[in-house]
Parts: C-alpha cells; sequence; structure tokens
C-alpha cells in the first residue's frame, strides 16, 4: 500500500504518453478525483452522507471562473478562490447539516445543491445561467506554462492537484484529526464521551471537503474555460457518490479506483451505445454491490479468501 | 473529604422513559465507590448520566461544585469525567494506538503502555484484532489519554480472565492511590467490594444502601435483602 501513490503517477504519467489523443478524457477524471476525494473524506472518514458535494464543486468553480473573468487569471490564485468558496459554502451549510443525521442529512444536503442551482440559474448577468459562464482565460500556470489547445498543460496541472489534494488528505487522515472522525464514524458517542466536540469536528471535516470539492471545480473551469449549471447537479453528486462506493469508502485509494473504473467504463460504453449505456453503469453498481459491498479496493482481501 | 461529584435527586433515562428515579449521591476526591445491583437495576444508566449520554428529566450533578448537567459529554470530559463503558466501543478501523491518539489527550502513549505493556506489544493491530481483556486494556487506556480526575468503570471485568482481572484490579489500585476518584460498577459484588472503600447498592433506578464496603462484607445478607444478590464465597457454601 505504501508504494501505491507511486504506482498511480507512474500509471497516470504513462497515460499521457500511450492515450495522447485522449487528454480531455484524462483530464476529467483527474477532476472528478478530487471531487470524489472530498465526497471520501466526508463519508468514507466521517460517515456523513451527502449527495450534495456538487454545490461545493460549483461554488469553486463559479468562483474561480468569475475571479479569472473580473480579477486575475492566474491558476493557483484561482485554485485558492476555488477552495475557499467551496469551502465558505460547506461551513454555512455544514451548520446546519452536521446537527442532523441519516436521511435528514442527505436531504438537506441536496437541497443545498438545488437552492445553489436555481441562484446560479437566475442570476444569469454574473452566471450565464443555463448558457454556462463563458470567457475564461487563464494565464499560464506559475507564469511558465500557458494551457494549450490539445490539453497537455492541464494534464499535468491537474496531475499535480490531485497528488496534491491526495497527499493532504492522507496527512489529514493519519493525524489524530482524522482518527477523531474514523471515531465519530464508529462511534459518536464514544468521541463526545472521550472528550471530541464531534458537532465541530464535523463542521470541520465538512468545510475541508467543501474546499477540496471547490479546488475541484476551479480546476474544471480553469481547464474547460467553461462552468455550466451541470457543475452544481444532481446527477454530478449522485455520480460521484457511486464512483466512491465503487472503489470503496475510508481509504482514498478506492476514490481514485473508483473514479478512473466510473468514467472508463461510462466513456466505453456511451461511446458504443450513447443510448442504453446506463445498463452498463447499473450492472456494474449491482455486480459490486453483491459481490465487492467494501468496493473494488477489497478485491485483493477477497480474493485471498478473507471477508469482503 | 473534599466532595467532587453529586448528584442530587437526580431522574434520567432514555427519551421519556425514567430510568433512574430521584438519585442522590455525593462522592468525595480520591474515594473509590462500588456500585451494586442486578442487571437492569440503573448502575450503567447512572454513569451515563454523568458522562451526559442520556437525557435527565430533573435534578442537578456538580463536579468540583460546578453544575455540568447541561454540558455535552465531551465539555463534562474536559472538566475531568471519564467514562470506560461496559460495550468497551472499540474502533475496529483504528489501530490499537490510532485509538489512543483518536482521543486526542493530553497524555503521553509511553504513560497509556507503562500500565498496559500489552498494548504497545500490539499497537500496529487492529482494534478488532483484540482479544477481549486487550480491547478492555484499551479501553480504559484510551479513557486515561485525557487525564480524567473521575474514572467511571462500567463493569470492567465482565467476561475476562482472572489473570486479567487481577490486572486490571492492580491498574485501579494504581490509579486510585495516584489521587483519582474511581467508581467501579460491578454485578460480581465481591470483586467490587474488595476494592472499593464504599458501595452503593441499586435496585429500580435507585439507589437502597449506601455504606462502607466493609459493612457489607461482614453482612452479607445486607446486600440480599437489598439487591438479591450474594458474595462468590456464600454462593459456594
Amino acid at each position: 500500500m505504501r508504494f501505491l501513490p507511486l504506482v498511480f503517477v507512474a500509471l497516470a504519467a504513462a497515460a499521457f504518453f500511450v492515450f495522447p489523443y485522449d487528454l480531455a478524457f484524462l483530464t476529467r477524471i483527474l477532476i472528478m478525483i478530487v471531487l470524489v476525494l472530498s465526497v471520501d473524506l466526508i463519508l468514507g472518514y466521517a460517515g456523513v452522507p451527502t449527495l450534495g458535494q456538487a454545490a461545493m464543486y460549483g461554488a469553486g468553480a463559479y468562483a474561480a471562473g468569475l475571479f479569472a473573468i473580473h480579477v486575475w487569471a492566474d491558476p493557483v490564485a484561482g485554485l485558492i478562490i476555488g477552495g475557499l468558496a467551496g469551502a465558505a459554502l460547506a461551513f454555512v451549510s455544514g451548520l446546519i447539516v452536521m446537527r442532523t443525521h441519516g436521511l435528514t442529512a442527505i436531504m438537506l444536503t441536496i437541497a443545498v445543491a438545488q437552492i445553489c442551482l436555481e441562484i446560479a440559474n437566475r442570476a444569469r448577468d454574473i452566471t450565464g445561467g443555463a448558457e454556462g459562464l463563458r470567457g475564461i482565460r487563464m494565464e499560464p500556470v506559475l507564469g511558465l506554462f500557458a494551457f494549450d489547445f490539445i490539453g497537455q498543460t492541464g494534464y499535468w496541472y491537474a496531475l499535480i492537484v490531485v497528488c496534491v489534494v491526495f497527499a493532504a488528505l492522507a496527512v489529514i487522515g493519519r493525524a489524530p484529526f482524522g482518527m477523531s472522525l474514523r471515531g465519530i464514524h464508529e462511534s459518536r458517542d464514544r468521541m463526545l464521551a472521550i472528550g471530541a466536540p464531534v458537532y465541530w469536528r464535523l463542521v470541520l471535516a465538512y468545510t475541508l471537503g467543501g474546499a477540496v470539492a471547490g479546488i475541484g471545480g476551479a480546476l474544471a473551469a480553469q481547464i474547460t474555460q467553461l462552468v455550466s449549471l451541470e457543475t452544481l447537479s444532481f446527477t454530478l453528486s449522485a455520480e460521484a457518490l457511486i464512483m466512491l462506493i465503487l472503489g470503496g469508502t475510508g481509504r482514498l485509494y478506492g476514490a481514485v479506483i473508483g473514479t478512473v473504473l466510473f468514467m472508463t467504463v461510462h466513456h466505453l460504453a456511451a461511446a458504443n451505445d450513447p443510448f442504453n449505456w446506463l445498463f452498463v453503469i447499473g450492472g456494474m453498481v449491482l455486480a459490486m454491490v453483491f459481490f465487492l459491498p467494501s468496493g473494488l479496493i477489497s478485491l485483493g482481501h477477497a480474493l485471498k479468501g478473507g471477508r469482503k | 473529604m473534599t466532595e467532587i461529584l453529586t448528584f442530587t435527586d437526580v431522574t434520567a433515562g432514555y427519551g421519556p422513559t425514567h430510568v433512574l428515579r430521584g438519585v442522590s449521591l455525593s462522592i468525595h476526591k480520591g474515594e473509590r465507590l462500588a456500585i451494586i445491583g442486578r442487571n437492569g437495576a440503573g448502575k450503567t444508566t447512572l454513569m451515563a448520566t454523568m458522562m451526559g449520554l442520556t437525557r435527565m428529566h430533573g435534578g442537578q450533578i456538580t463536579l468540583n461544585g460546578q453544575r455540568i448537567d447541561r454540558l455535552p459529554p465531551f465539555k463534562r470530559n474536559a472538566l475531568g469525567l471519564g467514562l470506560v463503558p461496559q460495550t468497551r466501543d472499540i474502533f475496529k478501523s483504528l489501530s490499537v494506538e490510532e485509538n489512543l491518539l483518536a482521543a486526542n489527550g493530553t497524555m503521553a502513549l509511553e504513560e497509556a503502555y507503562a500500565l498496559f505493556p500489552r498494548l504497545k506489544e500490539r499497537r500496529r493491530n487492529g482494534g478488532g484484532q483484540l482479544s477481549g481483556g486487550e480491547q478492555q486494556m484499551l479501553a480504559i487506556a484510551r479513557t486515561l489519554m485525557t487525564e480524567p480526575q473521575v474514572i467511571l468503570l462500567d463493569e470492567p471485568l465482565e467476561g475476562l480472565a482472572p489473570v486479567i482481572c487481577e490486572h486490571l484490579m492492580d491498574v485501579f489500585d494504581k490509579l486510585a492511590q495516584s489521587g483519582r476518584t474511581l467508581l467501579l460498577v460491578e454485578q460480581h459484588a465481591e470483586a467490587a467490594l474488595s476494592f472499593a472503600s464504599r458501595a452503593v447498592l441499586m435496585s429500580n433506578g435507585a439507589i437502597v444502601h449506601d455504606g462502607p464496603s466493609d459493612e457489607l462484607k461482614q453482612a452479607p445478607d445486607l446486600l440480599h435483602r437489598h439487591v438479591g444478590l450474594a458474595l462468590t464465597s456464600e454462593e459456594d457454601t
């Protein structure tokens, strides 16, 4: 497991050379990995169910897009703005969502995303409404690497952001804060009794997750140079959750594996049968739930005959 | 002796259900108190109520003279209360060391390992891979990480081998000698009475007897009369 991150980076680097004409698709996978990692922090570590992570992703995308258009088109500054926007929305909504559990929490996360979607739709003068936010022109990354038409800079930029986010979440996961989140996931009462302010830790985890999702949204806005209402959609939130479940929760690697699997199958199935590709996705999810309920990450353990 | 924890006419339970009925109790600093009663007597609810894990319907609780009955559990812990639950609640997804670190306490890991060397040997093992005795050691060590002044031990010897029980009782002795206040809930009256200087008998959510442990040891019929329990030595004969 120690070398898995290096294996992922090596595979991602190899993909750049093996699939030079699919860089746009590969970059989309990397952006989605950031979003799914944010869901893993919230659901996999802290055990908070969410179907509204697109709200923070979209907030980050719109904030970074508007910042680039009206203030400064520096990519790194845009990422920070996107992260702050996602964190701010997550903090404010988290103050309410974290007071609830289970289905109520899920419904609230959906509601927040739907409200954001409607605001973005109505605020046409600022967001572009249904036509999306256009006119984003980014400066070169670090003043050195200009975004190109083929998407080479975008790919490496996205890969570096994924690596940084992954490393940061890995550090958080191994810190006492991350352990306390996993403790809260297993027993809120026990964590309360051993001195953890559970509510505020959950709000903090949700805020951090929102920041990560916001960074993902900002990345998408900068690379695609477009922010559409889809960035706030329920479908995006649900797909991110499915990707995480496919890969396995609470390990970060699961988020990476699940996203790659889902996006690749989606890509191939949709290319072969644009009308019925959802059957393939549905079948894959069903197979996973029945045969590997802990996700692909547990495949090795299951093959050795251990419990799934 | 100084009062450290007091219960005044406390009525508490789960949701609308009342389990404790008008419990009043005063615990002194450094005291070793045994709480004895049959299943369902309200012992665990008493502990949980001290920690803030039940719903209080009336009365008040103070710790070091400060009212704590409206404080959430983590604030009570910060003020010096620590609970080792009957269910142990080990975090199975975390290793032994991570279980201890999750408490985010002030005590050094080495201090916990000094009390329980077995945990040091198994520090990389998952919480779910431990034996019952090891789990209990971990549950106690995890509670100690925040250095509570009053330690609530809810049936810590339940289901453990005699050698483990002896080891745990030695640890409880050390903790008591270091000036901490220990409340021990036990169904096994003999073990509890041999450890504690004072014993409280509970039945149907109320305290039915409160006095020195020696009194109960010398007059075991009191135990039988109040809570229907007998000392093991009595049962053997």
